[in-house]
């Protein structure tokens, strides 16, 4: 009996270890392993979760700047957008002393604590994609401007509509503090003259649901039977949006623009139901963040407000108030462009 | 002779967790550098004080039979329920009673779905895993809240001072004691095992079956809220989605702890092998990047293992003494 567990155990350890270094294997050459000896950038991005296109384009972007400043790339996290996972992931990271962690966050508070631990044992942190608590980091860089985002995508549409004609908004919640600052920004922009001709006819709130976005789209569309545009400032309205749209064979005849990402709409802006929506590019938004970084690391830049630092191709960079980066105004994407992205 | 021979295995799992706790440590070390340093250990141990505090529960409900899956939903709703109350401008001591006593009743619920209704744990916790994370879900949506006093965040980060042991692990050293005397010195212990060795030979024994999984049913709610309060305390947010998916950890260690998954076998001591084993593994993986995902492979892996090793091993010892009872040679077994 016991030599049948002894025989049992030693066959199990030789598969955990067999497992094991197949990850370690798999680790080290799939992030480029440790920094090499010359540089001192080793930087690590933790995202809200692994495996999600959207951050992994950002990670593409991270590594594309690690590659032209010969620093280090890798990129962990939770399997699922979890803040106590993040945690965990805070805690292994300190424990290696990488020089920095950049971090988006699943919860701004949740994971203070263990980044201020960090930045106690001089590990430098930005945030990305979603801020922390501003004392729990150095840098934010901010991948959209509330101004720049709600006046874009007013600007599109009036250009498709030859800025004539009834218009309306699909948004999500009512009390989205984000969508409403957004709305804010294209009211006062449809204010200018250049739009006079233009109505803004109603706000619908699709309550980023994809069923309630597609029926009021459906409803918008009988209600206002010369309606023109619709804007929709979600990712998940703008998709029902175009679905809606195309079922009932509108697609050309109300126009439609928004927030979305390249996969999601690539369908409807081959097939011209869209011409062309709005967002940041998160492959920039990585780089950029990859830069902050190491200008921190390499102590060109401290975090106040008003320092610069040189971001690569993407030009030069002023920190802001609260120690916020900004990306830069929101890519347009249409027909010639949008196969370039994959997020 | 049998009793003897379930001792040596019982033993013989045990030994085979101290083996494989060495060579996490082996391993750890010889994966990165970083692993044998206090500072490390520290933060391990706090990382894995939630996962502990509800293995113990879950060891004494799978001993008696049954399973409890929605630990770590419940664990969500005390956090939740942390979150509201102090909201509310409740002063903490009270939070923390309330939190305790939803726990309490959320246990309570699954116990009396068990005893009552005679419905099986498994799928009575599957429900609830979903129906007690749904609540939490609606009570505070994808908020947070995170202004709690400092006194309470502290004790969830802190150290005792002087040293690098968080004060969570000396909660739960203090819990783990109790529950070893109660499981494997007491009355009470003797009576979980009797009712996951043979249910219908305790009864008739004079054990109040339902009473004593009832009991545990709620204990695990308690000690699952326990670990909700600790976890709010220690990434200072109570969250509806704080925990998601540990259900899976903590049954991993219990059952790689050598604790029979049909009730009546096993020891404390071998969960918490276990859970060093399981904690020590995770904590390396980390510390060399290896993802979630590759991680949750490993889990995975050893949770079948876990079921699969003594069952393949039983199966063996059944026909090695078939064959020797065969061969006229029983006496000798």
């Amino acid at each position: 009996m016991k030599k049948l567990f002894q025989t049992l155990g030693a066959g199990f350890l030789v598969f955990v270890l067999l497992l094991l270094a197949a990850c370690g294997g798999g680790t080290s050459t799939g992030t480029g392993g440790t920094p090499s000896s010359g540089s001192n950038l080793n930087i690590v991005f933790l995202p809200k979760a692994i495996n999600n296109p959207y951050f992994d384009t950002a990670a593409s972007g991270g590594k594309k700047a690690a590659n032209e400043l010969n620093g280090s790339f890798k990129q962990v996290g939770p399997s699922t957008a979890s803040a106590s996972e993040q945690v965990t992931w805070i805690n292994n990271l300190t424990t290696q002393h990488v020089s920095a962690i950049v971090v988006s966050a699943n919860d701004p508070n949740a994971l203070a604590p263990a980044l201020k631990q960090a930045m106690a044992q001089g590990i430098k942190v930005v945030s990305y994609d979603s801020d922390v608590a501003p004392d729990a980091r150095t840098v934010f860089v901010n991948q959209a401007n509330s101004e720049d985002i709600g006046r874009v995508e007013v600007q599109i549409l009036g250009k498709q509509l030859n800025y004539t004609g009834q218009i309306a908004i699909l948004s999500a919640a009512s009390t989205a503090t984000n969508q409403n600052t957004w709305i804010g920004f294209m009211k006062d922009e449809l204010s200018k003259p250049q739009y006079k001709n233009m109505q803004l006819v109603k706000i619908d709130y699709g309550n980023d649901d994809d069923q309630t976005s597609f029926n009021d789209t459906l409803s918008l569309l009988q209600a206002y039977p010369n309606l023109k545009g619709i804007i929709s400032p979600t990712t998940v309205g703008i998709a029902a949006a175009a679905r809606a749209i195309e079922s009932v064979n509108k697609g050309g005849k109300v126009a439609l623009t928004g927030l979305g990402t390249p996969n999601q709409m690539r369908k409807y802006v081959k097939d011209g139901t869209v011409q062309q929506f709005a967002l940041w590019d998160p492959g920039k938004l990585g780089y950029l963040a990859y830069y902050a970084a190491s200008a921190l690391i390499q102590g060109k830049i401290t975090g106040k407000q008003g320092e610069t630092f040189s971001a690569g191709t993407l030009g030069t960079y002023t920190i802001g108030a609260n120690g916020v980066v900004l990306l830069g105004p929101p890519t347009v994407f249409d027909k010639p462009n949008i196969d370039q992205f994959n997020f | 002779m049998k009793l003897l021979r379930k001792q040596l295995s019982a033993w013989s799992w045990e030994a085979l967790l101290v083996v494989l706790l060495l060579l996490t440590i082996v391993l750890g070390n010889s994966l990165s550098p970083y692993f044998l340093t206090p500072f490390n250990f520290s933060l391990m141990v706090e990382g894995l004080v939630e996962i502990a505090i509800m293995s113990l529960s879950m060891t004494l409900i799978i001993i008696a039979g049954e399973i409890d899956l929605s630990v770590a939903s419940v664990l969500g709703l005390a956090s939740v329920m942390m979150g509201i109350t102090w909201n509310a401008g409740i002063p903490l001591w009270l939070d923390i009673i309330i939190a305790l006593a939803v726990g309490s009743l959320a246990g309570l619920v699954n116990g009396l779905l068990v005893t009552r209704l005679g419905l099986p744990s498994l799928v009575v916790t599957l429900g609830t895993l979903a129906l007690y994370r749904g609540l939490a879900f609606v009570i505070l949506g994808s908020q947070a809240v995170s202004d709690f006093p400092s006194a309470y965040t502290n004790f969830g980060i802190g150290d005792v001072p002087g040293t690098l042991i968080p004060w969570t692990f000396v909660l739960f050293v203090l819990l783990a004691l109790l529950f070893i005397v109660v499981l494997h010195r007491s009355w009470i212990g003797r009576q979980i095992y009797a009712i996951g060795n043979n249910k219908e030979a305790a009864r008739f024994a004079g054990i109040r079956v339902d009473q004593v999984k009832l009991l545990l049913s709620v204990l695990s709610g308690l000690l699952s809220a326990l670990a909700g309060i600790v976890l709010t305390a220690r990434i200072s947010s109570a969250r509806a989605d704080n925990a998601l998916g540990f259900e899976l950890f903590v049954v991993t260690v219990v059952l790689l702890g050598g604790i029979n998954i049909f009730g009546g076998r096993g020891s404390l001591v071998g969960v918490i092998l276990a859970l060093f084993v399981i904690g020590g593994l995770r904590n390396a993986l980390g510390l060399i990047n290896v993802s979630g995902d590759i991680q949750n492979i490993v889990i995975g892996t050893l949770l079948v293992f876990s079921v699969l090793g003594p069952n393949i091993a039983q199966r063996i010892q059944s026909a090695l003494s078939r064959r020797r009872l065969a061969a006229g040679s029983a006496k000798n077994v």
